[in-house]
Order: C-alpha cells, then sequence, then structure tokens
C-alpha cells in the first residue's frame, strides 16, 4: 500500500484534501453546493478538449472551471441562480459529449474524469498540484475576512463595503480553480463529496469559523486516507468510499446537533 | 444540407423523437413547478442519483427505466425524509445524496465492467444514447411520462399555491409537506424519464431550460407551462435533426444528438435573459417572480 508507485497517490490526495476541507467550509456556510457541483462535472470536458488539442489536461480543467464559474456569475446576473448553475452546467457538459465524440478511444478516460483514477498518479503531476494548491489556499487566507463577513451577511457586508457580487465571483473563481486540481485525483463527480462532507460534519462539531476549518479539513483528510486505503485493499473504485464516508460524516454531525 | 434524405423513414430516428417528445412535454410541465419552488439543484440531483440505478439495471438485466426510476423515488423519498425546511439546509442535503448516489453509481459501473464487460456503460448511463433506444421501451415511456403527467394534474391547485407561498397555502389549508413529497415524485419520475433520453446529467436542461425561459415571457402559470413544453419539444425534435443531418457534415461520424439539444435551449434561455424584463411586462404584464429572487444560498 505504501509501495513507490502509491507514494504519489498519496501526496496527491493529501493535497487535494487539505484544499477541498478549507474550500469546502465556505461552500456549506453559503450553501452553494450546487455551484460547488456543476463546476467539477463542467471542468472535465475542459480534459477531453485538451486531450483533442494534445495540451496539458490541468490547462483544459482551468479553462472550463473559469467558463463555469464566470457563466454562473454573469446568469445569475439576469434570472435565479440555481437556474443559471443548472445551465453553465449543461451546456459545458453538452460540449464534453461532443469532444468525446470525436476521440474515439476515450470510453475509459470518462470513467477515470468522472470518478478518479487515483493509482494513475505520476510524479510531473506533483509540482504543478503542490503549486495551485498553494495558491488556491493562500487566495483563500487573503480574502477570509471579507468572505466570511459576506457569507454569513450580505447586507452586513455591503454596509462594510464589502461587494458581495466581487466576493461570490472571487468565491466562484477560488472554487473553480480548486476544483481543477481535484479532479484528475478524485475525479469530477466526487470532488464535490469531499467538499460537502467534511465541512458539513465540521460545522455541526464547533461554532468558530477557525476551528471549523481545522476540523473540516482534518476530516477530509481522513476520508481521503481510508478511502484510498480500502480501494487498495478492495479494487473498489475510491469515488464511492469517498461518498459514503462523506454522507457519514454528515450524518453524524447531524446526530451530534 | 437540409432534409436529408431518409430523415423520416428511418426508425430510430422515430423512436428518439417519439420517446423525446415525451420527455420534452414532461420535462416542460415539471420544470415550471420545479423552477418556481427554485429546486433545480434537487432537480438534477434526482438525474444524476438515478444514473445509479441505471447502472444497476446493467448490472441485473432488467429494463432501465426500472432501474433509474427506482433509484430516483428512493432518492426522492430520502431527501424528503431528511426533511430540511432551511434553504441552506436543503441545499446541504442534496449535496449529500448526490455524493452518496454517484459513489454507489461508480461502484455499480465498476461492477458492470468487471463482471458482464459492458465497456461504455459509464458513457451511455451518463450522456444517453438516443438513437439506440429499442422502441418497445415506448409503450413504458408513454405510461411513466402519462402518470407525471396526470400527478401534476391532480396536485395542479395546491402545488402552484405552495410553490408561490407556502405560508398562504399553509393558511388555506393545503398539506404542505405531502404537495412537497408529490412533487418530488412527480419529479423523481420526469427525471428518469428523460434520463433514459439525454442521459442523466443532460436531463437536466430540458427540465431547467424551457420552464425558466418561459418562467420569463408569461405571465400565467398555464401559459408558462405551455411555452416551456413547446421550447422543450422544439429543442429535442430540432436536436435530433440536426444530429441527424450531422453525418454528412463530417463524414462517417455524426455528432452528438444531447449537444445540439443543450445548445439549442442555453442559447433560448441567454437571449431571452438579456432582453430586459420591461419589455415583456409592457407587452404581457408582470411575469410570475416566484423563483426570481428565492435563491438557494448566496452563492
Amino acid at each position: 500500500m505504501f509501495s513507490s508507485f502509491m507514494i504519489n497517490t498519496w501526496v496527491v490526495a493529501t493535497l487535494v484534501a487539505v484544499v477541498a476541507g478549507t474550500v469546502g467550509f465556505f461552500v456549506v456556510l453559503r450553501g452553494s453546493s450546487f455551484a460547488a457541483h456543476a463546476l467539477p462535472l463542467g471542468a472535465f470536458p475542459g480534459a477531453a478538449a485538451a486531450d483533442l488539442l494534445g495540451i496539458n489536461e490541468l490547462i483544459g480543467l482551468v479553462v472550463f472551471s473559469g467558463l463555469g464559474a464566470i457563466g454562473i456569475s454573469q446568469l445569475s446576473r439576469k434570472g435565479p441562480h440555481d437556474v443559471a448553475t443548472a445551465l453553465c452546467l449543461v451546456m459545458l457538459l453538452g460540449l464534453g459529449t461532443l469532444f468525446l465524440s470525436m476521440t474515439t478511444e476515450y470510453s475509459q478516460g470518462v470513467y477515470a474524469l468522472l470518478f478518479g483514477e487515483v493509482l494513475g498518479i505520476s510524479t510531473s503531476e506533483i509540482a504543478p498540484v503542490a503549486a495551485m494548491s498553494a495558491v488556491a489556499i493562500a487566495a483563500v487566507a487573503v480574502l477570509f475576512r471579507p468572505l466570511l463577513l459576506s457569507s454569513i451577511s450580505t447586507e452586513l457586508a455591503e454596509a462594510r463595503g464589502v461587494s458581495s457580487r466581487r466576493m461570490e465571483l472571487c468565491f466562484l473563481g477560488i472554487l473553480a480553480f480548486a476544483t481543477s486540481i481535484s479532479v484528475p485525483v478524485v475525479g469530477a463527480l466526487l470532488v464535490f463529496s469531499l467538499m460537502i462532507g467534511p465541512a458539513a460534519g465540521a460545522r455541526s462539531l464547533t461554532d468558530r469559523p477557525q476551528w471549523a476549518i481545522f476540523l473540516s479539513v482534518g476530516i477530509a483528510l481522513i476520508t481521503v486516507w481510508v478511502s484510498i486505503a480500502l480501494s487498495y485493499v478492495l479494487n473498489w473504485p475510491v469515488g464511492f468510499f469517498v461518498g459514503s464516508i462523506g454522507a457519514l460524516s454528515y450524518g453524524m454531525g447531524r446526530a451530534l446537533r | 444540407m437540409i432534409f436529408t434524405s431518409g430523415f423520416f423513414t428511418s426508425a430510430p430516428v422515430h423512436t428518439a423523437m417519439i420517446i423525446g417528445g415525451v420527455a420534452a412535454v414532461v420535462s416542460g410541465v415539471v420544470g415550471v413547478f420545479t423552477v418556481m419552488r427554485g429546486e433545480s439543484f434537487a432537480g438534477h440531483a434526482l438525474a444524476d442519483v438515478s444514473s445509479a440505478g441505471g447502472s444497476a439495471s446493467f448490472l441485473l438485466g432488467i429494463n432501465p427505466l426500472l432501474g433509474f426510476l427506482g433509484m430516483a423515488a428512493i432518492a426522492a423519498g430520502g431527501m424528503e425524509l431528511a426533511g430540511a425546511r432551511l434553504v441552506r439546509e436543503r441545499d446541504l442535503v442534496t449535496g449529500i445524496a448526490v455524493g452518496a448516489g454517484l459513489g454507489l453509481a461508480a461502484l455499480l459501473l465498476y461492477f458492470d465492467v468487471t463482471f458482464t464487460s459492458t465497456t461504455g456503460a459509464a458513457v451511455t448511463v451518463m450522456f444517453g444514447s438516443m438513437f439506440s433506444i429499442p422502441p418497445d421501451m415506448i409503450p413504458l415511456a408513454v405510461a411513466v411520462g402519462l402518470s407525471a403527467l396526470a400527478l401534476s394534474a391532480v396536485f395542479y391547485r395546491p402545488l402552484l399555491l405552495v410553490s408561490l407561498s407556502p405560508e398562504l397555502a399553509e393558511v388555506q389549508g393545503v398539506r404542505v409537506r405531502l404537495t412537497g413529497l408529490v412533487h418530488l415524485l412527480v419529479l423523481a419520475f420526469t427525471v428518469s424519464l428523460s434520463a433514459m433520453t439525454v442521459g442523466a446529467i443532460l436531463s437536466t436542461a430540458l427540465l431547467i431550460g424551457p420552464a425558466a425561459t418561459a418562467l420569463r415571457l408569461a405571465k400565467r402559470p398555464g401559459h408558462a407551462i405551455a411555452i416551456a413544453t413547446l421550447i422543450g419539444i422544439g429543442a429535442t425534435w430540432g436536436g435530433i435533426f440536426l444530429a441527424y443531418d450531422s453525418f454528412y457534415w463530417t463524414p462517417g461520424h455524426g455528432w452528438p444528438v444531447s449537444f445540439f439539444i443543450v445548445s439549442v435551449i442555453f442559447v433560448v434561455y441567454v437571449i431571452v435573459a438579456a432582453v430586459p424584463e420591461r419589455m415583456w411586462m409592457r407587452k404581457n404584464g408582470a411575469p410570475i417572480r416566484a423563483g426570481f429572487g428565492t435563491r438557494t444560498g448566496s452563492a
């Protein structure tokens, strides 16, 4: 389980869990699970497009999740937020089906991008993921106070001169960025469980934001480590364990309150 | 090339048009309530979770529609049982359901690939394959569609009242929770049906897009339903036609139907949303406001 080819997996998964736990705190606080679901899923066609063009997958993921973030914030000026999110998501996925139809041998690749392929991480992938994780964490640290304020009360934030529209865009940007890192590791569909479950569990254990973030990161780490270990032993997909443990930590959080 | 030869005589096209049409009509009706209630995420979640049922049906060798339907109904019941009144909590419950459901789908797809060597099951379940729907699916699809429409018709008034103002509905003696559960079940029916046609993920497009567009244009719920249905059918049939035609644009392989349907729906919504609401109001009176403003959280 800790042999040389697994080391990369452990390192990258740990980085992803730290970022997902941190960003997840704000996702739960702001009630933006749908955006957190839509951006990773909408990013995955980017990988297919990058594959088609022969460029690095990460670039495609960043571009597409960025498009998703901008699309959601633009469209939600004109109508309900959830409608904007839903339509941006389906449009990006529609493009995804188009790209997939153009490459012939991509069926297995789809499965990996949707549900994760933790065993196939090469050493050269670690550096960019580490750098991007650091950027995402730094962005959250810099914007911590205004982001927290606007998440709790938009009115209060506006009174203090924090534009909720700008904060929203910043938040979606961070979410998009964090997403691009995680998609190749845990898969698009379950990046999202890693953001929601641990943060939801942490929220019910403490009322203090800093503690909640630490707890959320801690639970995310445990989730990912246990999932990879179980997946290694049973050979079942990692996504299944991440989703189940996420639901479990939410359920336990609710039972405790 | 317009009206490629054989479009109206091809059997797969007929099947796709009938099932796609049924899905579009039912999605249009149910979608109007879904958008008004701000339940887009729930609609999308049920579609995603139902894909676990689709994967299970490959494994068990049962009719895929039954798999989709069963799983969506279970998820709808579970989400209602978790009974979250607060908008943010509802958002979270839905999110957890999606995570767990998709995790299950991942596992079942893995079993599909391992035990039955169904390669490409992931793609089929997620994105649908409209031109390969067997014709004997039609009766079942029509039956499911009709029952969803019948339930919506029976609960039309209370559902409308609850969607516009839960407090007012409660005062009037409407059983708000029961109505909510019925709507979630109808939503589950609808979503399973369109998950079969455009795929689990893209069924969201048929449910939300036409309804959201129609709610911007119409001032009466009945009109909104009619417009949503028309846009849905137009997008579906137009998409099928374009996809059929696309075999001749790039020789040898066609472009996917889902791509065309989604693009039409998206473009129509963006155009309608870009026109200032004042212009519609001048012509038609104030549009229905519910849903617009009841945001699912702040982000």
